[in-house]
């Protein structure tokens, strides 16, 4: 079974430490929420661990089966198996959903190795079809003139084609309204169920997410590193208390 | 009669002679003799004329030094089967393939559409069977981009080429594909596409620019003459993939009538140094021109791309879209002009230069121009050079593309908006491939 080890992890954006001692291991099939206020480090560690070149790891590991992916180009990492759900997925006008695709899946073909181009359709179309997006939209450049929620229903499109070992969902619910949230958390609920279902690192800032999809563990993040744990109670307790009570109960600690 | 003429300087005309112009004439004379007589006299202009000058506003940023014309010959003919022919790949698509300024092979066009009257056929041919079409449209315009010296070289030395006339009201279904071929080190070349669409015709040409061998050297001194008449439609689309070591020289001139569509599309890829002038004339209302241009600068390539768009009508339009993508130490060179007369009124001019820039040691100069007489017009114009976006590049690269795909799904997408307007998806396809190729030599 796949995981990935967040070890101690320590991450800065140029010379300001922004992730301070972040540790957790994510198994396959296991879902864990990561939640905190603004500023506290969550989009940083999920593009970090992608392997965003604006962020620096200065100490710490990050381990998916086994082997560290810190010497790792983006790309190695992608095809090792992990996958970023961007929290503001860049537009690429000119270049379509399904060449982009289609690259990306062949870029984890063997050398020599044809992509069969009607299993490939028909796959992609049936992931389509399950998260409501059209299939003219094949055609369209990625994620141009999309909706907010047409770019978060594309980013699970990309993760339920290429099947990650571990995602990172970087804020998934942001731009929403309840009914494309609602689709975009049936889209991963499906993946859960696969054989094949991948580790999950849900970043959001709300509650509400974790209702469409229930998270088997909640962490509380403040000031670069986890300061609490718990199951999805402790989502509601957060909700009920504001993010003023987790400043209130760690700044003092962490000062 | 007059007595033997002092031959001017070599500085001036270099390989190409009074001897090697006497020597081409004799190859043409079984042609009309008031073409002949306008060759004699553009060899004059040709061997009158300085070089270009450092000072000249029509060579700036060129590279002068190279631009020498010592070193070429007329060569002699090559043989069909000497070449590694690629066909158009549309089925039932007329084509001409000329080799060193000789016919080399054809495919003729459907009975059924030679019976409409389309004329699809040699310039030599048109000259004898046709002379009054070839003589009115034939280099009809003066060159006014800075390359009179050699749009006249051009004129002195064209020998054959393609001959495209659709008569009033026919539409050619299928593209027809020419193919212009250099072979031999030292070849000189004198491609020409002449391409007349009468009042609502329309029809879609190929024009191909190939060296048999990537590694000869060439001179090509290449010209088209699109003439769109009222209310009809040409597309002309024109692949450059001269040898990489190739001196090359071509002049587009575009007259659009009353209400007619133009659409012309230059995708450079080949030549050591290539010098591209495309004027486009909107004659009467109603006329639109799309001026089209793909370029993949790689090594030490310099391409200069010169562009004139006049609006001498009300209500006519053009947009111009030019799309660079610069490798290497390459150079480019844009440099556009809008004039609209005083009573073109209702103008509507677009004009665009886009780099990409691959490299941190290449280099893209951009000199966009406006020069308007009327008063109720829109005009825009602009110029822009930007790296690939590192935002876009992660977010392909974080999906497992590799860099350097990722990077060429990136210059594709940058270069979508041109290839997107064509029509004829072989023609499309062909493009690609040609780009895929280019960024497969690096």
């Amino acid at each position: 079974m796949s995981q990935l080890e967040i070890k101690d992890l320590h991450i800065s954006i140029g010379d300001k430490p922004i992730v301070k001692g972040f540790t957790l291991t994510i198994k396959q099939g296991e879902v864990h929420a990561i939640m905190g206020p603004n500023g506290t480090g969550k989009s940083t560690l999920a593009k970090a661990i992608a392997g965003h070149p604006d962020y620096t790891i200065t100490s710490g590991d990050v381990v998916l089966d086994g082997k560290s992916v810190l010497a790792m180009e983006p790309d190695e990492r992608a095809r090792a198996g992990l996958f970023l759900a961007f929290q503001y997925p860049s537009e690429i006008p000119g270049v379509s959903i399904a060449n982009f695709l289609r690259a990306a899946v062949q870029a984890r073909m063997a050398e020599g190795e044809e992509l069969d181009a009607t299993g490939y359709y028909k796959r992609l179309y049936a992931k389509m079809d399950l998260l409501k997006i059209d299939r003219k939209f094949t055609s369209r450049s990625v994620n141009e003139g999309f909706s907010g929620g047409e770019k978060k229903r594309c980013e699970i499109l990309q993760m339920a084609m290429l099947e990650p070992k571990v995602a990172l969902m970087d804020e998934t619910d942001s731009g929403l309204d309840i009914d494309a949230l609602r689709i975009v958390a049936d889209g991963v609920n499906a993946q859960r169920k696969t054989p094949a279902a991948p580790g999950i690192l849900l970043i959001t800032h709300y509650q509400r997410l974790l209702d469409y999809i229930v998270p088997d563990f909640v962490h509380v993040m403040w000031d670069g590193r986890i300061v609490k744990s718990g199951d999805k109670s402790l989502a509601l307790e957060l909700e009920a208390k504001g993010y003023d009570w987790v400043k209130q109960e760690f700044a003092a600690a962490t000062a | 009669m007059s007595s033997v003429q002092v031959s001017p300087p070599a500085s001036l005309i270099g390989s190409f002679t009074r001897e090697a112009f006497a020597a081409h004439l004799e190859r043409v004379k079984h042609l009309p003799a008031w073409w002949l007589d306008r060759k004699r006299a553009a060899y004059e202009r040709f061997a009158a004329a300085p070089m270009p000058k450092r000072t000249n506003e029509g060579w700036r940023f060129s590279n002068l030094a190279t631009l020498t014309l010592d070193g070429f010959t007329l060569p002699a003919a090559v043989r069909f089967d000497q070449l590694e022919h690629r066909e158009l790949g549309v089925t039932g698509a007329g084509h001409l393939v000329f080799a060193n300024n000789r016919l080399v092979a054809s495919q003729e066009l459907d009975p059924s559409t030679t019976g409409q009257g389309i004329i699809f056929d040699t310039l030599q041919h048109a000259l004898l069977k046709h002379a009054d079409l070839v003589k009115s449209h034939l280099l009809a315009q003066p060159s006014k981009l800075g390359s009179d010296k050699f749009a006249a070289l051009h004129e002195a030395f064209l020998e054959d080429g393609a001959f495209i006339y659709v008569p009033q009201g026919i539409a050619a279904e299928l593209p027809v594909g020419v193919f212009h071929y250099a072979s031999g080190a030292g070849a000189a070349v004198f491609p020409h596409t002449l391409v007349i669409a009468e009042d609502n015709a329309k029809v879609t040409v190929a024009d191909f620019f190939r060296s048999e061998k990537s590694t000869e050297a060439h001179f090509a001194c290449g010209g088209n003459d699109l003439y769109v008449g009222h209310g009809a439609q040409v597309s002309y689309i024109a692949m450059q993939d001269w040898s990489r070591e190739t001196l090359s020289f071509q002049f587009n001139a575009t007259v659009a009538k009353r209400d007619a569509k133009v659409l012309a599309l230059n995708l450079h890829a080949g030549a050591r140094q290539a010098r591209h002038e495309s004027f486009s004339q909107l004659s009467a209302p109603g006329a639109h021109s799309e001026m089209l241009a793909l370029t993949v600068a790689h090594g030490t390539q310099e391409f200069d791309q010169r562009t004139l768009q006049i609006h001498q009508a009300p209500n006519t339009s053009s947009n111009l879209l030019y799309k660079n993508a610069l490798l290497d130490s390459a150079k480019t060179i844009f440099s556009g002009l809008i004039v609209v007369d005083p009573d073109a009124q209702k103008t509507d001019a677009y004009q665009s230069n886009r780099n990409l820039m691959l490299s941190d040691e290449a280099e893209a100069n951009s000199l966009p121009g406006l020069e308007i007489q009327a008063n109720d017009v829109r005009c825009t114009h602009g110029a822009t050079s930007a790296r690939i976006d590192r935002e876009q590049e992660f977010y392909l690269e974080s999906r497992g593309i590799r860099a350097a795909q990722a990077q060429e799904l990136l210059v594709f997408g940058f270069f979508e908006e041109v290839l997107g307007k064509i029509e004829h998806r072989e023609l499309h396809d062909i493009l690609t491939e040609i780009i895929r190729e280019k960024f497969k030599e690096n």
